[in-house]
């Protein structure tokens, strides 16, 4: 017998010998769940990956991450319809984070402050030409080039930028901060060759010995309508309007403007017709909640004095005047005539009815189709012509912004790998993180930052940017609104509340580790996990 | 409360820890050095609220005292899942002695260290609620009257646990227990009988009494530490959830203790020399049911034979703990 005290036969020891995860019948494990806001963003942002690093104030950090995905923040955080905010869980909570408007600031800092993009990888050696220097040539042109391939884009128009510079009014986008974001990617090392139209895409691909193009000339083509007109009648399309807006000579349009349509375009023309001093009239077949614009648009424009007659067509156009015939929705919704006819004084008719693609540069480019007026490309981007990639407004898509910005780069994506030889597979999509996931208890109540809107006057008068930016204070206010939905940041819950100590904490930014050894799986670390980064699985048993 | 809630920093101090706040600010349970006075290896059932109040509580006494302390155990759940002979949980030094004498043996565990110069050292007792408000209660008074140098902290799961879950004067009315069967006219545990032991220690006048729950972190941590830096005979009751003895999933533990908290079935508080100092508000004001419903003591008040008349009572109990310590905003009564 050992030397023991009486009646003691074993030696102390402690719990740690006694391996309680044998009880378990459900493991709990780590996760990254989907963020709403990151599955609906068109360009495909990690918005919560962004927002992480701007929560914390590292605002350069933050521009970094978000620029991995779209080199444009400052113009997509004043012209993108954020449907990251429409999805925002944080909506079912009080409202949305103001995820564009941190876009913003973090897109201005970085011009404010010159935060460049890293150096390109090491040069593949391949060249690619980018027809067309429009939100989705640009983000493919910077895309292709971080990732070493020679990029040149040729834009037909004097300035690069597309359709945000000659269809968005510079009241919603002023045009220095466009260029200045143009111009990082120019910095990049990509070739921007201007008034350079490509007149047939085959010959230019092979006078500059170009590997792949990617297309994306966008819709400048105005649709136009058959309205009976007078030989006086002065009747132009929304898009030359928008166009010369940007060129020496203004259009010339007199003081009363009809303008015909009721999308975003006619919503732009409208709101630039006040601006110079006209009295612009908004004719729409249809009722204001089927209207294609955005409905704050149509509420900024209302604002501002535009008048609007809903539920007219225009039957016929004269010499200071026009003629509208009042409709009636039927039953399915659509617009009816009815017979009530109204004279409008109009010194000029805007056609604001969409816009087509043109195509001529497609010319005799074999394998390629054309539906419906635009260029059909497969899942990978490619036109039926081998090599040649297409995106943005000439394929059929959302014609907007942020819907070009992703199309570019998943066309840079898949050029890159058709260049290597492989097949770009993007990686599955992780499960979503609902609302359900959340244990929104934790969450401090904050209400969103309304961003400053210019005052009335202002803009009726003058080009200035309507909607203010949020400053450094309330931008880090609005970040640390997010929920971080389904992504661990640390907030050491599950480290707390185990009664198992069966939670390692591994230090900052390494987040946790369970010890399975200890893990009872009373699944209390699930449930009181804010941002439902952790799930349970049953144990095979 | 004394504690600051940082305001948008995303979750506040709502969460054990925060990565945007300064490592000082952050909670004892945040640091990765924290003592884990009790550890791994314990035979507690899955997600015992009581094992987690009590290193909750041990952890920041810790912290407060520099290390220098001794644990005193009465007999309950949480001296039998820690100490399984040979083994032990605690890393703190840690004594038991009998079910009821554990205010007695902490009185005379402070004495020796006075007797000795070692005032750096400090003395907790712990039990669970038979322990303190039953078997234990004549001590406890004792000690108080005294004001010996002893934080006492009851862990309070309405009920003796380990036994077979039989009722103490710590059972709330109407709740199911081995002792109070839901059988005949009002079933379950009666109203009008138990005690209120925060408002008996109170009534001793010592220093220090307060409530807290395994719910509110930062507050449970702020009132220990707080106990912590006083001399004489403090007082801490923490509600800890029993998955086993209240039929509730283990993964609710801290749900219901949030829950209880706000909806007023038990108030959390702090009083210094038998005068109410403070009271933690009532953020989301919750009904009675929410609270009774996970959980299986209650179920005989709901469903085929319900007691509509028995929650009433119960929300009128809430309804006046709220009245009585203030536990709404003003303009929270003013909504409602």
């Amino acid at each position: 017998m050992p030397n023991k005290p009486f009646a003691i036969t074993l030696k102390p020891g402690t719990s740690l010998s006694n391996l309680t995860g044998s009880w378990r019948s459900a493991r709990p494990v780590y996760l990254d769940r989907l963020p709403p806001c990151n599955n609906a963003c068109p360009a495909g942002e990690n918005i919560q990956g962004w927002l992480f690093h701007a929560e914390s104030g590292d605002y350069e950090q933050a521009w970094r991450v978000l620029t991995l995905d779209n080199p444009l923040p400052a113009v997509m955080g004043r012209v993108c319809y954020h449907p990251c905010e429409t999805a925002c869980n944080r909506a079912q909570l009080d409202q949305a984070v103001g995820i564009n408007s941190v876009e913003r600031f973090l897109g201005d800092e970085a011009i404010k402050r010159g935060w460049k993009f890293d150096k390109p990888a090491a040069s593949t050696g391949k060249k690619v030409l980018v027809v067309g220097a429009g939100p989705s040539g640009l983000s493919a042109a910077y895309h292709l080039a971080r990732m070493g391939h020679k990029v040149e884009i040729h834009e037909a128009g004097p300035l690069a930028g597309g359709m945000t510079r000659f269809g968005i009014p510079k009241y919603r986008l002023p045009r220095e901060v466009l260029d200045a974001e143009v111009q990082r990617i120019v910095d990049l090392g990509v070739t921007l060759k201007l008034n350079t139209k490509v007149e047939h895409i085959a010959q230019s691909m092979k006078a500059g010995g170009f590997d792949a193009a990617f297309l994306a000339v966008g819709a400048h083509i105005g649709k136009r309508t058959m309205i009976p007109a007078g030989d006086a009648a002065h009747i132009v399309d929304a898009v030359s309007v928008l166009r010369s807006m940007e060129g020496e000579d203004k259009p010339m349009l007199g003081r009363r403007v009809v303008v015909y349509g009721g999308g975003n375009t006619a919503i732009d023309v409208a709101r630039t017709v006040k601006r110079m001093g006209g009295e612009p009239i908004i004719v729409y077949r249809r009722t204001r909640d089927k209207a294609p614009a955005h409905d704050f648009e149509i509420e900024e424009a209302l604002q501002e004095g535009v008048m609007v007659k809903w539920l007219s067509t225009i039957k016929q156009a004269g010499a200071g005047e026009i003629t509208i015939e009042r409709m009636e929705l039927d039953d399915k919704g659509f617009p009816q005539p009815t017979g009530e006819f109204e004279k409008l004084e109009a010194d000029s008719v805007v056609l604001a009815l969409g816009q087509d693609v043109d195509l001529s540069l497609l010319e005799g480019v074999p394998g390629l189709e054309v539906k419906d007026g635009v260029v059909q490309v497969g899942p990978n981007m490619m036109t039926g012509a081998t090599g040649i990639f297409a995106g943005g407004d000439m394929v059929p898509s959302e014609r907007t912004v942020t819907v070009a910005v992703g199309h570019g780069k998943k066309a840079a994506r898949h050029i890159d790998a058709w260049l290597r030889g492989t097949t770009y597979l993007p990686a599955p999509k992780h499960e979503l993180a609902e609302f359900k996931n959340l244990n929104t208890w934790y969450y401090s109540d904050a209400h969103k930052t309304v961003r400053p809107m210019l005052d009335i006057i202002r803009r009726q008068t003058s080009f200035d940017e309507v909607q203010g930016g949020l400053d450094e204070s309330n931008a880090l206010f609005e970040a640390r609104r997010c929920l971080s939905c389904g992504n661990c940041f640390e907030c050491d819950n599950c480290y707390g509340v185990c009664p198992d100590n069966a939670v390692i904490k591994l230090g900052p930014g390494k987040r946790f580790e369970f010890k399975y050894d200890y893990c009872k799986g009373c699944g209390l670390c699930v449930e009181e996990c804010p941002c439902g980064a952790i799930k349970m699985v049953p144990e095979d048993i | 409360m004394g504690y600051q809630t940082v305001k948008f920093y995303q979750t506040g101090t709502y969460t054990v820890g925060n990565r945007l706040l300064a490592p000082d600010e952050r909670s004892v349970q945040a640091g990765e050095r924290r003592s884990n006075s009790i550890n791994s290896g314990h035979r507690a059932c899955q997600g015992c609220g009581e094992a987690l109040g009590a290193r909750y509580a041990i952890d920041a006494a810790m912290a407060e005292s520099n290390n220098q302390l001794i644990a005193v155990n009465a007999t309950g759940c949480l001296e039998v899942f820690s100490t399984p002979y040979p083994e032990s949980s605690w890393q703190v030094p840690w004594i038991h002695s009998l079910f009821g004498n554990a205010p007695a043996v902490a009185t005379g565990v402070a004495a020796a260290m006075k007797v000795k110069g070692r005032s750096e050292v400090r003395v907790v007792a712990q039990g669970g609620d038979g322990g303190t408000t039953d078997i234990g209660f004549g001590c406890l008074s004792g000690m108080f009257e005294r004001n010996d140098d002893v934080l006492y902290i009851c862990y309070d799961n309405e009920a003796y646990m380990n036994t077979g879950v039989q009722r103490s004067s710590a059972t709330p009315p109407t709740a199911r227990t081995a002792t109070t069967m839901p059988v005949g006219k009002e079933p379950g545990n009666v109203f009008g009988q138990g005690k209120n032991v925060p408002e008996i220690a109170m009534a001793h006048g010592i220093p220090y009494v307060a409530t807290a729950t395994v719910a509110d972190l930062r507050d449970l941590e702020y009132k220990v530490r707080k106990a912590m830096k006083m001399r004489g005979a403090r007082y801490i009751q923490i509600f800890v959830p029993c998955p086993l003895g209240w039929g509730a999933a283990s993964h609710d533990t801290i749900k219901l203790a949030r829950l209880a908290k706000e909806t007023g079935m038990f108030p959390v508080f702090e009083a210094e020399h038998g005068e109410v100092t403070g009271v933690l508000k009532i953020r989301n004001k919750q009904p009675i049911e929410e609270y009774l419903k996970p959980q299986k003591r209650f179920a005989h008040l709901f469903g085929k034979h319900a007691h509509p008349e028995m929650v009433a009572h119960l929300q009128a109990i809430a309804d006046r703990n709220i009245r009585k310590y203030g536990l709404l905003d003003e303009e929270k009564v003013n909504a409602q």
